[in-house]
């Protein structure tokens, strides 16, 4: 019901909206929860256990009850507290947790079992059959108790992240927050003025108050003007910070899109703000008083009654109560009779307490008993003159408020106990850097927040060695806080303490009773404090209710742990940016185009993307492909594009001296227009990596990595050039990018490669292992003849930029020559034909002396890895060591992974005489082969191992040989 | 979190590879025995309190750094390029 000239959007532009299908009208400037209240819907969802008929409890973010689901399909955003959600015109709210609809929910039966469904119930009932729990009982549990659900379709709205950093960041922006921004930014600093509400202002927006001689949500407006005017302030309202984290770093969710009916744009933006300094004015919550059956749809907290009528000139009820343990929820009644409303009665438990205005008073008075099943109707008031039922539609109860700890706690700080309030209130330094002020700090007057403001910033300004600030304190009221503990009711009926989570007084106790009598023991036998709201307003009073079951004292009992975030982030938020291709950078190469429109399928190497294969008409499988590309470049001559293997050029008078350290093997020797075969360790010994370097010119060296080992490569160069051997003149740097690589390897490469090179080529100008530029249409390349399939072979660079023409160049010149371009699956075929190994074999386990390069590391210079190499163990011949695997039976499957037997042996883990790393069909040789680690490998060729796969079943009889199938001596790659 | 980089300045340690204790800067001779070398390789303390280790500028300027910094209050005191740092 709207009151006549109330509201600070009295004047706001109708809207329309609908909840469960059915139409309503709101005001700009209106929460789903005011426009809902406006139009006398008070039942709004169904509690999570039991489903009980809930309403609005709050006017914040600590809403446990109000809870909506808005939008369809895959835009569907469950768990939506109708309490923040600003109302736009189009809205489509729905509520949640009922079936077939909200006023008769079937499941509510769940309530008339409540005597067997108390806490523990779960972990006392459904403990046997074991099998039973994920098939039966959590399906069922899960349907029957829930909150808002997902589509479980892809959702495509957009989400973002962003970095800010300032000096000061104040958090909350109500009288406190406020004068600590004004006294930040006034001294120069950079500020930022973050605030979970749309508009900022805190309680002076739902409040009567005054401040200096004006309305408080006036006073407000004007001195957001001011800092909204400021260069060195930044206002961010509709933002949470949700957590804190080491040196000053604030986590913070501001909803950027929720509030509009068009849905462009992102809807959250996640921050991640770094403050020199922070102030935390975030406030304090009030908290309900737990008497029987208190989660009627029209029992709200006393403040949230008053911020509906202040803020949004809706009267939750026509017949107005309070129920209270303190001064503050007089206010209500004070504002519902300025506004005209009838208030019925003011219930307060203390006998001290005096009406402040005409009212009818019941001191030392309790609300034993409420009805109305969908929405309060009369409650049982007993007090000192006795017992009377009272008509009323709408209970504002007030237990008293907590401070906003929150984020004080998420570095492991713990709150401290105050008998002034009757709460807890933030222990002074639990997070370095960060000051705490006004209601937050358990200041609770308008007077003292505001001045609490002042000095706390003026103290951080002393800090950071800035000059004070020059501020006046406004004028404003400054009542004292007056409030007797009051936690529970005793009487007939369920008690509740977390409406969210059906949590009542008697399961508290029930928990104490059990010995679950930790506080963190007690939350997750209860679910005490759970779910969307963490028990915002509930914790306290439930731990009140175990001190008293546990004999204890409240700071005894202590409090469970405050974790990020303070209120729900989405998931999307936190991973903006990274859905679909944004999960991880995409590296192509530059015949990455002619490739896929080859029809090649591309499989990922790290970042890069490579073809499998390049299927032809005909071929039906990968392997029809993969055998025919083997063939065509033992016949003919094929193309691979390399360009992914890492280059890094090296220069410097050192350059050489620097490469003898981080290769095992030696490569001052190297001549220039030379390629070597390089051997990389750690420094434990083991293998690291492997590669070829050219020495261009001289100290001019370019070294090829592997292309999965690129960036540790070039970590580990930096580590050895700048923390080892400073002392070496060397510098180097990634050219990966900057250069395409194509493989021409076959018996007709050379040929192909005259086709198109300005000069020709012959065998004594470019041998084996030769390097140096060459010209190709007037474009500078580099060449170098080296081979990764055993063949006739070279790899032709030129910068970045001609790599797409010049694959063009050489498929067509190969595919003209019976040749044509060949991918990874073909290549790997090539290699394990000709024992050479790639990360399947130097996987991080291996040493040189495994792999057979024993030799390689050489004794004349120390290197990286050469001493721990040499440890004891590490040149055991019983090592695991590399061998070749050849079939004995026809038709033997060979696994990779598969371990190898000896004959007669159980194939159990303590008899494995090694493992299988890379396998293949070779088309060359008609059969399949394997590369395998196997123990004193070299001196077993010709024995027969067995090989089993218990995953794949697999057994087979194969025998060891030497890792080179084919071309033993090197003679094709010398042709 | 952030680390100090002596060349860029206070930078985000998601531009960092993190790698260890700076104990490994102190690299054994060649010949100082296996004892050593298994000592290098594989020891490392687990401080609770101040710990000096390497962390590399990865997207940044490429700088190896030795970070000096608390495991248990999480502050970070200072760095230095491990090019200059001593184990």
């Amino acid at each position: 019901m709207r009151v006549q000239g109330k509201g600070l959007n009295a004047n706001g532009a109708p809207l329309t909206f609908t909840f469960d299908g059915q139409e309503y009208q709101g005001r700009e400037g209106d929460t789903l929860a005011a426009a809902l209240l406006a139009n006398g819907q008070r039942l709004v969802g169904r509690s999570f256990k039991y489903h009980r008929p809930r309403g609005i409890l709050s006017a914040g973010s600590e809403e446990p009850n109000a809870l909506v689901t808005l939008g369809e399909a895959a835009k569907q955003d469950p768990n939506i507290r109708a309490t923040t959600q600003e109302l736009f015109d189009g809205l489509e709210a729905r509520s949640q947790n009922a079936w077939p609809s909200l006023k008769n929910d079937v499941m509510a039966v769940n309530d008339l079992m409540s005597p067997f469904l108390s806490a523990g119930f779960y972990y006392k009932t459904f403990m046997w059959p074991k099998a039973f729990w994920e098939k039966v009982y959590e399906p069922i549990i899960r349907r029957a108790a829930g909150l808002g659900a997902l589509s479980g379709e892809t959702n495509d709205d957009t989400y973002e992240k962003a970095f800010a950093h300032c000096d000061v960041l104040v958090i909350g922006a109500g009288p406190a927050g406020i004068m600590a921004a004004l006294t930040a930014a006034r001294a120069g600093l950079d500020v930022i003025l973050a605030d979970e509400d749309s508009r900022m202002g805190g309680r002076l927006l739902a409040e009567t108050y005054d401040v200096d001689g004006q309305a408080g949500a006036d006073w407000a407006t004007q001195q957001i003007a001011e800092l909204n005017a400021m260069e060195n302030v930044r206002l961010m309202p509709r933002t949470t910070v949700a957590g804190a984290y080491d040196q000053g770093t604030y986590a913070a969710l501001e909803r950027v899109g929720h509030h509009r009916a068009d849905r462009t744009g992102p809807r959250e933006c996640f921050w991640r703000i770094v403050s020199k300094r922070s102030i935390l004015c975030a406030g304090a919550l009030e908290r309900p008083i737990a008497f029987p059956n208190n989660d009627r749809p029209g029992i709200m907290t006393a403040g949230a009654v008053r911020s509906y009528l202040n803020r949004w000139g809706v009267a939750p009820g026509q017949a107005v109560t309070v129920f209270a343990n303190n001064d503050d929820a007089h206010r209500t009644a004070l504002d519902f009779i300025d506004a005209g409303v009838t208030v019925a009665g003011v219930i307060d438990s203390r006998d001290s307490a005096h009406a402040l205005g005409d009212y009818p008073l019941f001191k030392g008075g309790q609300v034993i008993a409420t009805k109305g099943r969908h929405g309060l109707t009369s409650i049982t008031v007993e007090h000192s003159g006795g017992t009377e039922e009272i008509a009323t539609d709408c209970l504002a109860m007030s237990g008293g408020w907590n401070p906003t700890v929150h984020l004080t706690c998420h570095m492991n700080g713990r709150p401290t106990w105050s008998d002034n309030i009757f709460s807890f209130v933030p222990t002074e330094g639990s997070v370095p850097n960060m000051s705490v002020a006004g209601a937050a700090n358990g200041v609770f007057s308008t007077l003292g927040c505001l001045q609490d403001g002042i000095d706390t910033t003026q103290r951080v300004l002393v800090d950071l060695g800035v000059d004070a600030a020059d501020v006046e304190t406004p004028s404003a009221e400054d009542a004292p806080y007056r409030i007797e503990p009051l936690w529970q009711v005793e009487g007939k009926g369920r008690k509740w303490l977390d409406f969210q989570n059906d949590v009542t007084v008697k399961d508290i106790r029930l928990a104490a009773l059990e010995n679950f009598r930790s506080v963190e023991h007690m939350k997750r036998y209860t679910t005490q404090g759970m779910a969307t709201d963490q028990g915002k307003n509930s914790n306290v009073a439930a731990l009140a209710v175990l001190a008293d079951a546990t004999g204890r004292g409240i700071p005894e009992t202590g409090t469970t742990t405050f974790r990020p975030p303070y209120s729900p982030v989405a998931i999307a938020a936190m991973g903006a940016g990274s859905q679909g291709h944004g999960f991880a950078p995409e590296r192509l190469m530059t015949s990455h185009h002619a490739t896929t429109s080859r029809g090649a399928p591309m499989i990922e190497a790290g970042l890069w993307y490579r073809p499998s294969y390049f299927p032809r008409s005909g071929e039906e499988t990968w392997l029809d492909s993969c055998n025919r590309e083997v063939t065509m470049v033992r016949g003919a001559v094929g193309v691979c594009d390399v360009s992914t293997l890492g280059k890094i050029d090296i220069q410097g008078p050192d350059a050489a001296a620097f490469l003898d350290f981080v290769y095992c093997n030696t490569f001052s020797t190297l001549k220039e227009k030379r390629v070597r075969y390089g051997l990389m360790l750690r420094e434990d010994g083991h293998v690291m990596d492997d590669g070829t370097t050219a020495c261009l010119g001289p100290n001019h060296y370019v070294m090829t990595t592997t292309t999965a080992a690129a960036g540790q490569v070039m970590r580990h160069l930096d580590w050895v050039s700048q923390a080892l051997r400073p002392d070496l003149d060397v510098r180097f740097a990634s050219v990966t990018e900057q250069w395409a690589q194509f493989a021409v390897a076959g018996p007709k490469s050379r040929d192909l490669l005259n086709t198109i090179f300005d000069d020709e080529i012959d065998n004594d100008s470019w041998p084996f292992m030769a390097c140096g530029t060459v010209g190709i249409s007037g474009v500078q390349g580099r060449l170098f003849r080296i081979s990764f399939s055993g063949e006739h072979a070279y790899e032709i660079a030129v910068p970045a930029r001609y790599g797409a023409s010049l694959f063009g160049q050489l498929t067509a010149q190969a595919e003209a020559m019976g040749g044509g371009a060949y991918g990874m699956e073909a290549l790997n075929v090539m290699r394990i034909e000709k024992g050479f190994i790639t990360h399947a074999e130097i996987h991080g386990r291996t040493t040189a002396f495994d792999i057979g390069f024993d030799r390689m590391v050489s004794q004349k210079k120390d290197c990286i890895g050469n001493a721990p190499s040499r440890r004891e163990g590490l040149l055991d011949p019983q090592r695991e060591q590399l061998v070749g695997l050849k079939p004995i039976e026809a038709d033997g499957k060979l696994t990779s992974g598969a371990h190898l037997f000896v004959e007669g042996a159980d194939a159990v883990r303590l008899n494995s005489q090694g493992y299988v790393t890379s396998v293949c069909y070779s088309p060359t040789l008609g059969h399949d082969l394997g590369l395998a680690f196997l123990k004193d490998g070299p001196n077993r060729y010709g024995e027969h191992v067995i090989l089993v796969d218990h995953l794949r079943d697999v057994r087979t009889l194969y025998e060891v040989c030497h890792p080179v199938f084919l071309d033993p001596e090197g003679e094709l790659a010398r042709g | 979190m952030r680390l100090p980089c002596p060349l860029c300045g206070d930078r985000d340690r998601r531009e960092f590879f993190y790698q260890g204790a700076a104990v490994t800067l102190d690299r054994p001779a060649r010949d100082a025995g296996d004892a050593a070398w298994n000592d290098y390789l594989h020891n490392r303390d687990n401080p609770a309190g101040e710990t000096r280790d390497l962390w590399h500028h990865e997207a940044g300027c490429g700088a190896w750094i030795v970070v000096h910094r608390n495991t248990v209050t999480h502050e970070v005191y200072g760095a230095e390029l491990a090019q200059k740092a001593k184990a």
